[in-house]
C-alpha cells in the first residue's frame, strides 16, 4: 500500500533492551512512514523511544539493545530494501548514500584527529567512485553550502577549533555530502543557544529546498517541531500516540498527552505569571511500564477499567491517527 | 512593590585568570562578568537571560559566593533592616548569609551526593548551621518533603531512586530548608522534561506565594524566564544589555540583542510560523577572552554604526528601562506580538 | 513481557549493597573470588592446613616425586610408598612407586607440633600421615626432602600478605600526598607530581635491587620482611596518588561539593563526608589490581635471592630453588609454587575487575545509557 512518494516506511517497529532489571521495550510498535522530500518530526520527551527509533532504522543501537522485529523499507531508486535483517554490505551501501545521520554532540561522532574535510572526503570516497581532489572540491563546496565563512581555510580546520554551532553546520555538511534521501537529524539543536538553533534549523529548511532531502528531525522541543516539520509523530514510551501533518497536530491536538503537552509548555507572549497546566506524574521508569494505554496514568481524560486494561489501537482519522480509546468509537 | 531592594549589586566584576606557559604566568582574563548593577525586590522574581558563554551562570554563583568576585559591591538587606556589603566576606562571615541565599542547582543529578539519603541531604544545611536536634531536624525534613509534593516516607532513600524531577523537588527541599529569603535558580528547570518542567515551575511558583521568596531566575530559555518573571535582565558577554519589567521588554525590546533572541525562540504554535520573519544573526556568540572593542554586540548586529564599533554604549536609562545601546531611541525593534492581536491575524 | 522487577527496597539500599549487586553480575570476578577466599583462609591457618611445618626435612627423601593420595572403601585413604634406588653412573637418587607398601594417610591427624595463630598449642593436621614422619610427599619433596605442600601452603602466608600490608602502606601514602595534592594545588601540587614522575621514570628491578641489596644481610627474617614490603610500596604509591589526586581535582568541581559548601558545611567535613566516601571505593578497586603486582614484586626479589631469604618460606623463595635447569628438568614439581603465583595473580586481577566495575553504581547505567557510536 505504499504510495509512490513514500521513502521510508516503519512497521511495526520493536527494539528492546534486555538489561538487568528487565526488558526494556524501547520501542514498542512503531509504524511511520516519511515521504521524499518531507520532513517528519518526531517528538517526545526523554525516555519515549524517539532515538532508539531513529538508531534503529540504521541498527546503530548499541547491545544490550536489538531489534526485536518489525520492518524497515526504504524505497531507492534501484527498488526497495528491507534494512531490519539486512546484511552488512548494504547497510553501509545505505548508511550516507541513502540515509545520514546528524547528532546532538558533533564532538562525539566526528573523529577528533582527522581535519574536517579529511573526514568528508574519507567519507565520500567511500561511497563513490570519485578521485581525491574532486572530494575535496566536493568538501569544500558543501562546507561553503552550509554556512561555513572562508571554507578553503576551514576544510583543514580540526573539530574542536570550530565553536559549538559551526561543528554542527560541518557535520551537516559530511551528512549530506553523498546526497542521501534521508537525513535522519536527532536533537541537532538541543545543545545549541537560541539563536544559534535558529540558524541551523533555517540552514536545514534551505538545504532541503536545495537537495530535496527528506528529514526525519528528533526533538522534544515543540516548538523546534513547529518550525520545520511537516508532519509530526508524537512518542510516548515507545509508541506513537499521535501522528498527522504537523500543522493540524499542533493547532488542534487530539491525543490527551499532546495536548497535555502543549498546555504544560510556558510560551512567548502568553499567559504571563499565571498557573502553568502541569501533566501530573512522571514519566514512569522503562521496565515498569503501566498495563493498558502507557498514557493512562497521567491521562485527564482517562476511561477507568478501560484505558488501564487495553492497549488502544490505531485509530485512522482524516488528517491522522490517533492512539487513544477516545477516538475508537469515532472511527 | 517595596522600593528597598532585598540584594543590589553594584559594579559586580568576576575575571577569571588566563593562564599559560610553564610557570602559569597570567596572560590574560576571561571578564566572565563586567561591571554588573541590579537589584532584586523582595518576594519578585529577577529573571537573568543570555547565551552560554554570557556571564549569568558566573553572576548568579557570585551572588551565592560559590565564586569570589574579583569587584563591586553586593549590598544585601538584613531582616533587621541594616544593609552589608558580602561581596568582601571572608568564607566564615558568609555563614548567616548563605542561610538566607540560597542555591537550586541545574542538574538534578550531580548536585545530590548519590551516597546520602534524602534525609542527609535536606538535613545537611540544617546540621551545619544549628537548627535544632536531630529530631527536630528530622522533622523539618519530613514536612519539608511534604512540601515539595514528595512522601516523607522517601527521606531514607538515596536520590539514585528518583526520577530527574523528583530529585529537583529535594534540591528545592534542600534550598527552603533554612527559610530563605533569596534562591538562585541556575537554570533550575532545564534538564527536565517538558511535562515535569510545569510542575516544578508551579512549585517554584507556590513556594514564592507562601513565603515571600525573591527569585534570581538563570535560564537560557525566554519563554520560561517571561512566565516566571517580573523584571528581566538581558545578559551578553558578561554585560547586562538592558534591563525592564518583562511584558514591556518581551513585547517592545529596546536592545537589537534582546529582539534577536525573542526572534529565535522557536513557537509551537503553527500561526506563528507564517508571519514571523526572523531576525538574521550574524555569526557566533564571541569569545569572553576577546570581547570585541565598542559595543561588545556590534559584529553580531544588523543595525550597527561606526560609533558602535568604536564607543562602549553605557547602560542607561530609557523610557524607564535600562538599555546599553547607541540606537535605542531610534530603533524600532519587534518584540512578542500580544498573543490576541497575533490570534486575530492568523 | 518484562522480567525481574528491581523490588521495591532498592531506593533505601546503601551503597555497598548496590555494589554487591553489581558485582555479582561479573562473573569472572564471582570465579576469582571464589578463589582467593579459600586461597587466604588456607594461608592464615596455615599451620593446620600443611601436613608438615616448612622446616620438618626427611634427609634421605631429597627430591622426591608427588605421590598419588589413593582411597578405597576398607582402607581409607593411603599413598604407595618409594622404592628408592642409586644410579650407578650419576648416583642420583631414583624413585618409584612401590605399589606394596602402604602408608596410611589420615585426616586430622597428629603430627609437628605449632601454635595456631601464634597462641594455641597444637599438633592437629588437617590431611597427613597417621604415623608421624612416614613420607607423604603430595606434591613431591624439595632438595633437602621437606614436603613442598607444607611448604607452598606456609609460603602463601609471606606472599599473600606481603601484597596486603604492602597495598595497605601505599595507600597511606597514595591518599596522604595524591590528597595533599590535589587539595592544595598549585606549587604543592606542581612539586609532587614531579617527584612522581622522577620515581615512575626509575626502571623499577634495579631500583628495588638497589634497595634490597642495601639492606644489613643480619636482619632476620621479620624484619627483613617488613623492609621488602616498604621497598615495594615505595614504588607502589605513585600511581595511587595520581589516582587520589585527579579525583580530588575533578570533585572539587561537582555541584554536590559546592552544595555542600554553600550548605555551610566546613572544609574538613566536606572532605571526608563528601569527597572521600565519593571516591574510596574506585581506590579500593585499584588497590585490589595493586596487589598482584606486588605479590609478582616480592616473587621477582625473592627469586632473585634479593628479597626474603631461607628460613623464612614464601613462594620467591621456594622458587629460587627452581633457579637450575637441571633441578626443572629432574624434580619439576618444585615449579608449583609458580603456578600458584599465577593462579593467585589471575583470580585478584578478575576480583579487581569487578570491583573497579561495581565501585560507582550510580554511574554505569547512566553511561550505558549514553554510549554512542559513529554513523559510519
Amino acid at each position: 500500500m505504499a504510495a509512490d512518494d513514500v521513502l521510508l516506511e516503519i512497521e511495526d517497529l520493536r527494539t528492546h533492551f534486555l538489561l538487568d532489571d528487565g526488558v526494556v521495550c524501547a520501542v514498542d510498535g512503531v509504524d511511520l512512514r516519511v515521504r521524499k522530500g518531507e520532513t517528519l518530526a518526531i517528538v517526545g520527551e526523554s525516555g519515549c523511544g524517539k532515538s532508539v527509533m531513529a538508531r534503529s532504522i540504521l541498527r546503530l543501537v548499541d547491545p544490550p539493545g536489538h531489534i526485536e522485529g518489525g520492518r524497515i523499507t526504504l524505497h531507492r531508486e534501484g527498488g526497495p530494501v528491507e534494512l531490519v535483517g539486512a546484511n552488512r554490505r548494504l547497510l553501509r551501501q545505505v548508511r550516507w548514500r541513502d540515509i545520514a545521520m546528524v547528532f546532538q554532540e558533533p564532538m562525539a561522532s566526528l573523529s577528533l584527529v582527522h581535519t574536517i574535510g579529511s573526514q568528508i572526503v574519507e567519507a565520500v570516497r567511500l561511497h563513490e567512485n570519485v578521485g581525491k581532489a574532486a572530494a575535496r572540491r566536493r568538501a569544500i563546496e558543501m562546507l561553503d553550502r552550509v554556512g561555513i565563512p572562508m571554507p578553503q581555510r576551514r576544510v583543514d580546520a580540526y573539530p574542536f577549533e570550530l565553536s559549538g554551532g559551526m561543528r554542527q553546520r560541518a557535520m551537516i555538511a559530511m551528512a549530506l555530502s553523498c546526497r542521501p534521501s534521508l537525513l535522519i537529524a536527532d536533537e541537532p539543536t538541543t545543545a545549541l543557544d537560541v539563536t544559534t538553533q535558529a540558524q541551523i534549523l533555517e540552514l536545514l529548511r534551505d538545504l532541503q529546498a536545495d537537495f530535496g532531502m527528506a528529514i526525519m528531525m528528533i526533538t522534544h522541543d515543540l516548538g523546534v517541531a513547529a518550525q520545520v516539520a511537516d508532519s509530526m509523530a508524537v512518542m510516548y514510551l515507545g509508541r506513537v500516540v499521535e501522528y498527522g501533518a504537523a500543522e493540524q497536530v499542533l493547532a488542534a491536538p487530539r491525543h490527551p498527552y499532546t495536548r497535555a503537552l502543549l498546555r504544560s509548555m510556558p510560551r512567548l507572549g502568553r499567559a504571563s505569571r499565571t498557573r502553568l497546566t502541569a501533566i501530573k506524574g512522571m514519566v514512569p521508569p522503562p521496565y515498569a511500564r503501566p498495563d493498558g494505554c502507557p498514557f493512562h496514568p497521567r491521562c485527564d481524560s482517562v476511561v477507568a477499567g478501560k484505558c488501564d486494561v487495553v492497549l488502544p489501537r490505531r485509530v485512522p482519522m482524516a488528517d491522522r491517527e490517533v492512539s487513544c480509546l477516545l477516538y475508537e468509537e469515532e472511527a | 512593590m517595596s522600593t528597598e531592594p532585598l540584594l543590589s549589586i553594584e559594579g559586580l566584576t568576576k575575571h577569571f585568570p588566563i593562564r599559560s606557559g610553564l610557570l602559569g604566568r597570567q596572560v590574560g582574563a576571561v571578564k566572565a562578568v563586567d561591571e554588573v548593577d541590579l537589584a532584586i525586590e523582595p518576594g519578585s522574581t529577577l529573571g537573568l537571560v543570555g547565551e552560554s558563554g554570557c556571564g549569568k551562570t558566573t553572576l548568579g554563583r557570585c551572588i551565592v559566593r560559590a565564586h569570589d568576585p574579583t569587584g563591586g559591591r553586593m549590598l544585601y538587606r538584613q531582616p533587621d533592616g541594616s544593609v552589608i556589603d558580602v561581596a568582601g566576606l571572608q568564607e566564615k562571615e558568609l555563614k548567616p548569609y548563605r542561610a538566607q541565599v540560597r542555591m537550586i542547582f541545574q542538574d538534578p543529578h550531580s548536585s545530590l551526593n548519590p551516597r546520602k539519603t534524602l534525609r542527609e541531604i535536606i538535613g545537611e544545611p540544617m546540621r551545619a548551621h544549628r537548627y535544632g536536634s536531630k529530631e527536630e531536624i528530622d522533622e523539618r525534613v519530613g514536612e519539608l518533603l511534604d512540601r515539595v509534593g514528595l512522601r516523607p516516607e522517601y527521606a531514607n532513600r538515596y536520590p539514585h531512586a528518583f526520577s530527574g524531577g523528583e530529585r529537583q523537588r529535594v534540591g528545592i527541599a534542600r534550598a527552603l530548608a533554612l527559610s530563605p529569603r533569596l534562591v538562585v535558580a541556575d537554570e533550575a528547570v532545564s534538564a527536565l522534561d517538558v511535562s515535569v518542567r510545569a510542575q516544578i515551575l508551579n512549585l517554584l511558583r507556590d513556594l514564592q506565594e507562601d513565603s515571600g521568596l525573591a527569585y534570581l531566575f538563570v535560564s537560557h530559555d525566554l519563554g520560561i524566564v517571561e512566565h516566571v518573571s517580573d523584571v528581566v535582565a538581558v545578559m551578553y558577554l558578561g554585560k547586562v544589555v538592558e534591563q525592564g519589567p518583562t511584558e514591556e521588554l518581551y513585547t517592545r525590546p529596546l536592545h537589537p540583542y534582546t529582539e534577536a533572541l525573542l526572534s529565535a525562540v522557536p513557537d509551537p504554535d503553527p500561526a506563528a510560523k507564517r508571519h514571523r520573519e526572523r531576525i538574521k544573526l550574524l555569526g557566533d556568540i564571541a569569545d569572553p577572552a576577546h570581547v570585541p572593542p565598542g559595543c561588545p554586540f556590534h559584529p553580531r548586529c544588523v543595525y550597527a554604526r561606526d560609533t558602535c564599533r568604536t564607543e562602549p554604549p553605557p547602560l542607561r536609562e530609557v523610557g524607564g528601562r535600562r538599555v546599553a545601546c547607541h540606537l535605542a531611541e531610534e530603533l524600532e525593534l519587534r518584540g512578542v506580538p500580544d498573543p490576541d492581536v497575533r490570534e486575530v491575524k492568523a | 513481557m518484562f522480567l525481574r522487577r528491581p523490588t521495591k527496597e532498592v531506593g533505601t539500599l546503601p551503597q555497598w549493597r548496590l555494589m554487591w549487586r553489581q558485582f555479582r553480575r561479573h562473573r569472572l570476578a564471582l570465579a576469582g573470588m571464589a578463589i582467593l577466599v579459600p586461597v587466604y583462609f588456607v594461608a592464615i591457618f596455615a599451620e593446620f592446613f600443611a601436613p608438615m611445618s616448612s622446616s620438618t626435612a626427611n634427609t634421605s627423601m631429597t627430591y622426591a616425586p608427588p605421590q598419588a593420595l589413593r582411597f578405597s572403601g576398607d582402607l581409607g585413604l593411603y599413598v604407595h610408598g618409594y622404592r628408592t634406588e642409586r644410579d650407578p653412573k650419576t648416583y642420583e637418587q631414583r624413585y618409584t612407586e612401590d605399589p606394596g607398601q602402604r602408608i596410611d594417610v589420615g585426616l586430622f591427624v597428629h603430627g609437628d607440633e605449632y601454635e595456631l595463630l601464634g597462641l594455641i598449642p597444637s599438633d592437629l593436621h588437617l590431611i597427613g600421615p597417621v604415623t608421624k614422619g612416614e613420607p607423604v610427599f603430595l606434591l613431591g619433596s624439595d632438595q633437602n626432602g621437606r614436603d613442598l605442600l607444607s611448604r607452598l601452603i606456609h609460603g602463601a602466608r609471606v606472599s599473600l600478605s606481603i601484597g596486603l600490608v604492602g597495598v595497605a602502606a601505599s595507600f597511606l601514602l597514595g591518599m596522604l600526598i595524591g590528597g595533599i595534592s590535589g587539595y592544595f594545588g598549585g606549587g604543592v601540587d606542581n612539586a609532587v607530581q614531579r617527584v612522581i614522575e622522577f620515581l615512575i621514570a626509575i626502571p623499577t628491578l634495579p631500583l628495588w635491587m638497589a634497595l634490597s641489596a642495601a639492606l644489613p644481610t643480619d636482619w632476620g627474617p621479620l624484619t627483613r620482611y617488613f623492609a621488602i614490603t616498604v621497598i615495594l610500596s615505595l614504588i607502589g604509591w605513585t600511581g595511587l596518588a595520581r589516582d587520589v589526586r585527579g579525583r580530588f581535582l575533578s570533585l572539587r568541581e561537582e555541584d554536590f561539593v559546592m552544595a555542600a559548601r554553600l550548605d555551610g558545611v566546613g572544609r574538613l567535613s566536606i572532605i571526608f563526608r563528601h569527597m572521600i566516601p565519593s571516591f574510596a571505593s574506585h581506590i579500593i578497586a585499584s588497590l585490589s589490581l595493586a596487589i598482584p603486582s606486588m605479590i609478582l614484586g616480592e616473587t621477582s626479589l625473592s627469586f632473585l635471592g634479593l628479597g626474603l631469604q631461607a628460613p623464612a618460606v614464601s613462594w620467591g623463595v621456594l622458587l629460587e630453588g627452581a633457579q637450575n635447569i637441571r633441578v626443572v628438568a629432574n624434580a619439576p614439581w618444585l615449579l608449583a609454587p609458580g603456578v600458584a603465583v599465577v593462579i593467585v595473580v589471575v583470580a585478584m586481577n578478575f576480583f579487581g575487575d569487578g570491583l573497579r566495575d561495581a565501585a560507582d553504581p550510580y554511574g554505569n547505567r547512566r553511561v550505558r545509557r549514553g554510549r554512542r557510536r559513529r554513523a559510519a
